[in-house]
């Protein structure tokens, strides 16, 4: 029977037989049936954890992960609960989200925004999660953010410092708690001026991306309005390793501060080697030469070590502040991992915990009732004091820490001392200050 | 048929049958089971597969036939994907001119590379083509910020021209698209425990990817693909017997370019993002290591290590601690963490190390990778064919 002849009936029959196998799957389909993208239909609720684990930033990564694991049991009702007592809204009791167990996944976005992208794209399509929060990178937060905005989930930002993240990319599904680095700029440049006088000439070493970007050009601006020089900015790319060759024209330019925007693994090399170079022992214009690292983290001060004494930096918030929600949450993340939390963790808890409270008093899981919920919530007890998440471009308003390395730390983890703590009103901005303009919230989308 | 042989031509369809039922193959455990872990078939992934495969089978063509290895293809790739990313913000969000783009522009970078770098063989071409792969990585990632904003990534912005396109009146991102199928509209069936999608980005790119290969079987097959073969096994005696090797290899560099460029384009036509890691050496090695991996020199092996690699990249990845200990969280409590820190490595963030030893164990056992893995294991069930009289060909004299 290898011949085959093709008469008309058999061409009827195979095209019937075809034609029925391939509309055969349409029956089954159920598309209209979901509201809005991944609606949890089971007993329980997935979040994403988009953070990286390896490259520069996996420090600050693994932390994030840390707390956001320590969030999750919080909300279970596993654990003493953290910072669920304190918190502002008390509609959180620890029995889940609206009746469903939390769960959630994790991903390894590697400091690059390419793969986090990829990541994140597995976890909403693959794993049904709801919301996603992360970054550690700002350029990671941005691309997440866009693809969150397309696919109809929520992102809760979590250690993004740029300017852009709620400025030129700001996104109607995406929510940041972080400060920025406009803030550190006007929270920090007073401290300095008082310091290190009005009378200083700046070199900026900068990552280049987004977050380096947006830093130089805020701490440019706030130390030039007290009358500082710019002598040059350089850019350096992230994950360097070896900044000496940067480094070696600091010295020879007539500047006497130098200001790293640098974050993570790269600063903790850029400020290791600037000290082994002995710029901080050189005199130059008859001054002393200093060293400015304007966005701190307690992982890059410990990675730093005794180069940190007497550094100044700007922190979103610091385990050593005496307010019952810092005590709170201290002490639970303290008990799981036996060590204090970062900033980012922080940062990743309380964006959790904002996310579960917006779920529960919007009563739905739909992104646009949450967002709703978030915006414009004033809130407090989650270790900042009481903060606002604005409207008009879903960026939190709270004070700012300005911090110096401690010159006598008597365990590895207070070696950051917290100066001053700037009011919330002196680091807020109109939504369409010059350093954000260019960017559009967009509507909310639910997706499906 | 179509100009190729039987065997060819049954090969063919068996590729394109699983390609087009991937999205059911690679799904086979049920939503809700432990196993759904490792399930493979959702339109991300599946469209990387697919991806990926065609970066290969380019690449293949370069490396397989005539032997060049080139360690910055990866240079290609991206170069692809801001063409085509470029189209959407300025053209039009419809995929064709964004692809055509991205496989001319690839194709003109690789000329221009290939025509630098083929004047020198062996390790010599291969850091030639890795040093321009690391500088055009390096100028995306800096000088040319503006064309390709940095690290942070070329990404759409609202009030992007797009000429092509009528005026966006909703107030966000318009969704790339093939005449109006949008690319990450997808069907989901579900039917008993499973549930299995269908989506218009996966098939978009099945059909290209299957195009792609059956362009690559026929050059394998033509006698273009001979004269390379030529130059693979021995150049200088090519030369001596008068033949310019230059212009064969250089063709071959440019398409295998525009393959690369091709998987560029694609990329950025499913997920509008493009970011300069895509240039970076590490992605270039990337790919020598899925051709490797797969079996250089044959037709599937790049596609089922391009396959492979990003399996373990998604999905081993994606194992966390947590999940380990509900695997195991039958055994004794000693057992379950002495079970877990020993896996602790080779998960998450330790996917390298599980793929570094896999590596390993494919080149040193199969050096022919995993094709020649399953040539033997249906070498074992094919009846032996009987020991031919003259087995041993007498060498000429």
């Amino acid at each position: 029977m290898s011949r085959s002849n093709f008469t008309r009936r058999g061409l009827l029959k195979t095209g019937a037989v075809a034609g029925t196998t391939f509309a055969l799957p349409t029956i089954f389909t159920s598309r209209a049936a979901n509201a809005f993208t991944n609606e949890p239909t089971g007993s329980s609720v997935t979040f994403g954890f988009n953070v990286p684990q390896t490259g520069a930033y996996a420090e600050e990564g693994m932390d994030e992960l840390r707390a956001q694991q320590l969030a999750v049991e919080h909300l279970n009702g596993i654990g003493d609960g953290g910072m669920l007592s304190t918190f502002s809204s008390k509609v959180l009791t620890g029995a889940g989200l609206l009746g469903k167990e939390v769960k959630f996944v994790s991903g390894d976005t590697q400091t690059k925004a390419d793969i986090a992208r990829g990541t994140a794209q597995s976890m909403i399509q693959k794993d049904g999660v709801i919301m996603i929060t992360g970054g550690s990178s700002s350029a990671e937060a941005i691309a997440v953010q866009g693809l969150c905005q397309e696919a109809g989930v929520i992102f809760m930002a979590g250690l993004t410092h740029s300017n852009d993240t709620t400025g030129k990319d700001r996104k109607a599904n995406g929510f940041r708690h972080f400060f920025n680095a406009y803030m550190s700029g006007v929270a920090l440049t007073p401290v300095l001026q008082k310091v290190y006088g009005s009378d200083r000439r700046a070199y900026h070493l900068t990552a280049d991306y987004t977050w380096g970007w947006t830093q130089e050009a805020s701490i440019a601006a706030s130390t030039e309005a007290i009358g500082w020089q710019t002598v040059q900015k350089v850019m350096t790319p992230v994950g360097a390793g070896d900044f000496s060759s940067y480094l070696a024209p600091v010295l020879n330019s007539g500047a006497d501060v130098l200001i790293l925007n640098h974050y993570g693994a790269d600063m903790v090399n850029s400020l290791t080697q600037a000290v082994q170079f002995g710029l901080r022992d050189k005199q130059v214009n008859g001054k002393n030469f200093e060293i400015v690292v304007p966005l701190y983290s307690e992982l890059m001060a410990a990675g730093a070590g005794e180069n940190i004494k007497g550094v100044y930096g700007s922190m979103n918030w610091n385990w050593q502040l005496q307010d019952a929600g810092t005590k709170a949450f201290v002490k639970s993340f303290g008990e799981k991992y036996g060590f204090p939390p970062s900033n980012a963790a922080q940062t990743c808890y309380a964006q959790i915990m904002l996310y579960a409270d917006a779920v529960t008093r919007a009563n739905s899981f739909n992104p646009c009732a949450v967002a709703e919920a978030l915006e414009g919530f004033e809130f407090d007890g989650l270790g900042n004091g009481p903060t606002l998440y604005r409207k008009d471009d879903h960026q939190c308003f709270k004070d700012v820490l300005v911090m110096k390395g401690a010159e006598a730390p008597t365990s590895q983890y207070d070696n950051l001392e917290i100066v001053e703590i700037t009011p919330v009103a002196q680091v807020t901005y109109a939504p369409d200050h010059p350093m954000f303009a260019g960017g559009a919230l967009g509507d909310c989308n639910p997706g499906a | 048929m179509f100009g190729l042989d039987r065997k060819d031509t049954v090969f063919m369809l068996i590729v394109v049958v699983i390609a087009l039922s991937a999205p059911i193959l690679l799904n086979p455990w049920p939503a809700a089971s432990q196993m759904a872990q490792f399930n493979a078939g959702y339109p991300d992934l599946m469209q990387r597969f697919v991806v990926y495969g065609i970066f290969a089978i380019g690449f293949n063509i370069l490396f397989g036939l005539t032997g060049y290895l080139s360690f910055g293809h990866a240079a290609f790739l991206g170069v692809g994907s801001y063409a085509a990313v470029w189209m959407f913000k300025l053209l039009s969000m419809n995929i064709i001119p964004a692809i055509l783009l991205s496989m001319v522009v690839a194709g003109l970078f690789a000329l221009v590379i290939g025509y630098v770098s083929l004047r020198r063989s062996g390790i010599y071409f291969s850091i030639l083509t890795l040093a321009f792969a690391q500088m055009s990585f390096n100028m995306a990632y800096s000088v040319l910020t503006p064309l390709t904003n940095g690290e942070t990534g070329l990404q759409l912005a609202l009030d992007d021209p797009r000429i092509l396109d009528a005026a966006n009146t909703t107030n966000s991102l318009p969704v790339t698209n093939l005449f109006g199928a949008e690319m990450r509209s997808s069907v989901t069936w579900n039917v008993g425990g499973w549930s299995f999608d269908f989506s218009v980005g996966y098939y978009v790119c099945a059909v290209i990817m299957l195009i792609a290969f059956y362009t690559s079987v026929r050059i394998f097959r033509s006698p273009f693909g001979m004269m390379l073969r030529a130059v693979k096994s021995n150049q200088q005696r090519l030369n001596y017997t008068g033949i310019n090797s230059r212009p064969y290899t250089l063709a071959a560099f440019v398409i295998s370019g525009m393959y690369a460029g091709l998987a560029g384009g694609l990329l950025a036509a499913m997920d509008p993002l493009a970011g300069a890691e895509r240039m970076q050496w590490t992605a270039s090695g990337e790919v020598v290591l899925m051709t490797i991996l797969g079996g250089a020199g044959t037709l599937i092996g790049p596609f089922l290590g391009a396959g492979f690699i990003k399996y373990c990249e998604n999905i081993f990845s994606k194992i966390n601690d947590q999940i380990l200990h509900q695997w195991f969280a039958l055994l004794p409590d000693w057992l379950e963490n002495t079970l877990v820190t020993v896996l602790h490595p080779f998960i998450g963030k330790g996917w390298h190390l599980t793929l570094g030893l896999i590596f390993m164990l494919v080149v040193v056992f199969l050096p022919g990778g995993l094709v020649e893995g399953w040539n033997r294991i249906t070498g074992l069930f094919r009846r032996k064919p009987k020991a031919k009289p003259s087995a041993t060909t007498e060498p000429a004299e």
